[in-house]
């Protein structure tokens, strides 16, 4: 029997949500026990902020150039690389339970694998090979909307409580403004739903059922893909006594001089300031009717506080599958690989959701690999900068193999001279969005406790323009030194190596076919 | 106003490509719909997920090679034309244009999606696999 790969994703998580990451108010136990007996990364970073084409990346170990989802609702070919396929083709068997979202939700015509499977109650195509090589796919979104087979299994077994889901969308599909809660926040609600029937709890007991399918000597590798915390923030009602929002403070990002934000987000790309002021949303991921000058200090602590409420039901869904696995005799084989796919704003700055913003809000990850525990291996904090183009080759690692022909990034390291004997030097990010004639496009390397953004010729900024942030000094990218002329060659130097490591982007760019 | 134009060369004369593309009736043979019904100047036609769109039928020019609908009496579609043009490109080549503008706005990236998958399928059937 070789080893087991549990690789757990939450959706649009910060860094500091977690205990183990300095997060303070979510109880996240079960999380920080893996963190405490493995190997935390302390610089990972995504290879996009929106959710296809980060999940893109990870199933392909490629970055976004390569695999061609440059943004949501561009859909992964289905004959794209998947590192499921490699290990299922050497047996192991494989499932993904949960959000995929490699393919667009908002597909009427049902035209993608995801949304057929879930519309035809099945957990895989007869007559096919397992799509993106997983033998089961049972999949969730945001609620209770579409075709996936949570929101099926609610229609059928618990439709009173679909209504208690927020909106996601509004009557023109824009993804919805309405307040709610105490505060009048964007996309929160308190949900009536009994916890056990809301997402978490579903992908946890899906997960349970798909393991008991297996027989005991059997190498498995189980994508479990929670939805949340990723907004809607509308956890179970019966849940929201565990952090009251009056009882949080406001997240050290948020500015609360209104004077000084503005003069903070003036100093960056101009697109920041277009969102900001209402007059610019270049991204379907944020509500194009809400202008994120009017977040008031107690929405920033309501979004988070829900947040925190929804990370702590995840930190107990995956305790109870760890048990289960446990009671299969399995834990010592078990590798276990947690992350997320981009991070949210969560008030920094002003601003809640995610876009073309590339600071640590939304750039920064938790990252944690606990290998099986029969190896032995010693626990570390990595700092060198890593991405989730590197999950693919560790999978293939964990697994036995060797680096699949089409991953572009190295394994994980256990420590830092690992990293630097692998090459985890830099980590990249690109951004592209073109909705209906507003177009952003970003380039990013972080290396060297820098980040430095380069913009392309776009509607609101043109190339030779970017931000350029030393993380160390200034853990909350407040002073772009993009023009001082002191770090001017420190500058030129990052971008020279952003330019010569990026890969080539495939062109011309894949059609966007959804919103999402 | 959400807008969007898909296009596709196509290895065959115009007049054979418009003689599918120019029959409302055969949309669901090149179009991803599951069925076609025609009554009049009205069309229904049905998606996988089970929707029907009600519509009518703007133009049907056979001299100009050029068709073109709205969707009406839906809930959540308050504006719709979709517009298909084949023009000749020489006597053996043609470009099929699917032009799709609508509200809500996001509507016409899916819609614009479909008629990727249709326009490729009208290559497929005229080009076949050469």
């Amino acid at each position: 029997m070789g080893r087991k790969i549990l690789f757990i994703t939450t959706d649009q998580q910060r860094f500091d949500a977690l205990g183990c990451n300095g997060g303070i108010y979510a109880r996240t136990p079960n999380i920080d026990a893996l963190a405490a007996n493995g190997i935390v990364f302390d610089r990972a970073h995504p290879q996009n902020v929106v959710c296809m084409p980060s999940r893109s990346t990870m199933l392909t170990g490629q970055h976004v150039s390569t695999h061609g989802v440059w943004m949501n609702g561009v859909p992964l070919p289905e004959s794209a690389p998947s590192i499921a396929r490699t290990l299922h083709d050497v047996g192991y068997s494989t499932a993904l339970i949960g959000k995929a979202h490699f393919e667009p939700l908002l597909d009427p015509f049902l035209r993608f694998t995801e949304n057929r499977l879930g519309a035809h109650r099945v957990t895989a195509e007869p007559g096919h090979d397992p799509h993106r090589g997983f033998d089961h796919m049972e999949l969730a979104t945001h609620g209770a909307a579409g075709q996936l087979h949570y929101s099926q299994w609610l229609r059928e077994h618990h439709p009173t409580e679909i209504g208690g889901y927020y909106n996601v969308l509004d009557r023109e599909l824009q993804v919805n403004a309405e307040g709610g809660g105490d505060t009048g926040a964007p996309q929160v609600k308190a949900n009536p739903i009994p916890r056990e029937w809301y997402h978490t709890d579903w992908v946890a007991e899906r997960t349970i059922a798909w393991l008991d399918s297996l027989p005991n000597d059997r190498d498995w590798f189980c994508w479990m893909s929670f939805p949340d915390p990723h907004h809607p923030w509308d956890p179970p009602a019966s849940e929201l006594h565990r952090v009251r929002w009056q009882d949080v403070d406001l997240p050290a990002g948020y500015i609360a001089d209104a004077n000084e934000r503005e003069r903070v987000i003036d100093d960056k790309l101009r697109h920041w300031r277009g969102w900001y002021d209402g007059t610019f949303v270049s991204n379907y991921e944020a509500p194009a009717k809400w202008v994120p000058s009017t977040l008031t200090p107690d929405q920033v602590r309501e979004v988070n506080a829900f947040t925190h409420v929804e990370n702590e039901l995840i930190d107990e869904a995956i305790g109870r599958v760890l048990a289960a696995v446990s009671s299969r005799g399995w834990s010592q084989d078990l590798d276990v690989v947690y992350t997320t796919d981009h991070g949210e704003f969560q008030g920094d700055f002003g601003l809640l959701f995610k876009g073309p913003y590339h600071v640590d809000s939304l750039m920064r990850l938790p990252l944690i690999w606990r290998p099986a525990p029969r190896l032995g291996m010693k626990p570390a904090r990595v700092g060198r900068p890593v991405g989730l183009v590197s999950l693919a080759s560790t999978f293939a690692h964990i697994a036995g193999l060797d680096q699949p022909s089409y991953a572009e990034a190295p394994r994980l390291p256990v420590d830092d001279a690992d990293a630097d004997s692998l090459g985890h030097e830099r980590v990249l990010t690109e951004w592209d969005s073109v909705l209906f004639g507003k177009i952003v496009h970003l380039r990013t390397i972080h290396r060297d406790g820098w980040t430095c953004t380069a913009a392309l010729d776009g509607t609101m900024n043109s190339f030779g323009e970017g931000e350029l942030y030393d993380v160390t000094a200034d853990p909350l990218q407040h002073v772009n030194r993009w023009d001082d002329p002191s770090v001017r060659a420190l500058r030129d130097e990052l971008l020279a190596d952003l330019w010569s490591n990026l890969p080539q982007q495939q062109t011309p760019l894949r059609t966007m076919d959804a919103p999402v | 106003m959400g807008t969007v134009r898909r296009h596709l060369f196509i290895d065959a004369d115009a007049d054979t490509v418009w003689g599918l593309v120019g029959a409302p009736e055969r949309l669901h043979e090149w179009f991803p719909t599951t069925s076609t019904r025609m009554e009049g100047n009205k069309r229904w036609i049905t998606l996988a997920s089970g929707i029907t769109f009600e519509e009518d039928i703007v133009t049907l020019d056979h001299d100009l090679r050029r068709f073109q609908y709205r969707i009406v009496n839906n809930p959540i579609i308050t504006s719709h034309l979709g517009t298909v043009d084949v023009i000749p490109d020489g006597d053996h080549r043609c470009v099929v244009i699917y032009s799709t503008d609508m509200e809500p706005e996001v509507l016409a990236l899916p819609i614009g999606g479909a008629a990727g998958v249709g326009l490729a399928a009208l290559k497929e059937r005229f080009e076949g696999n050469s």
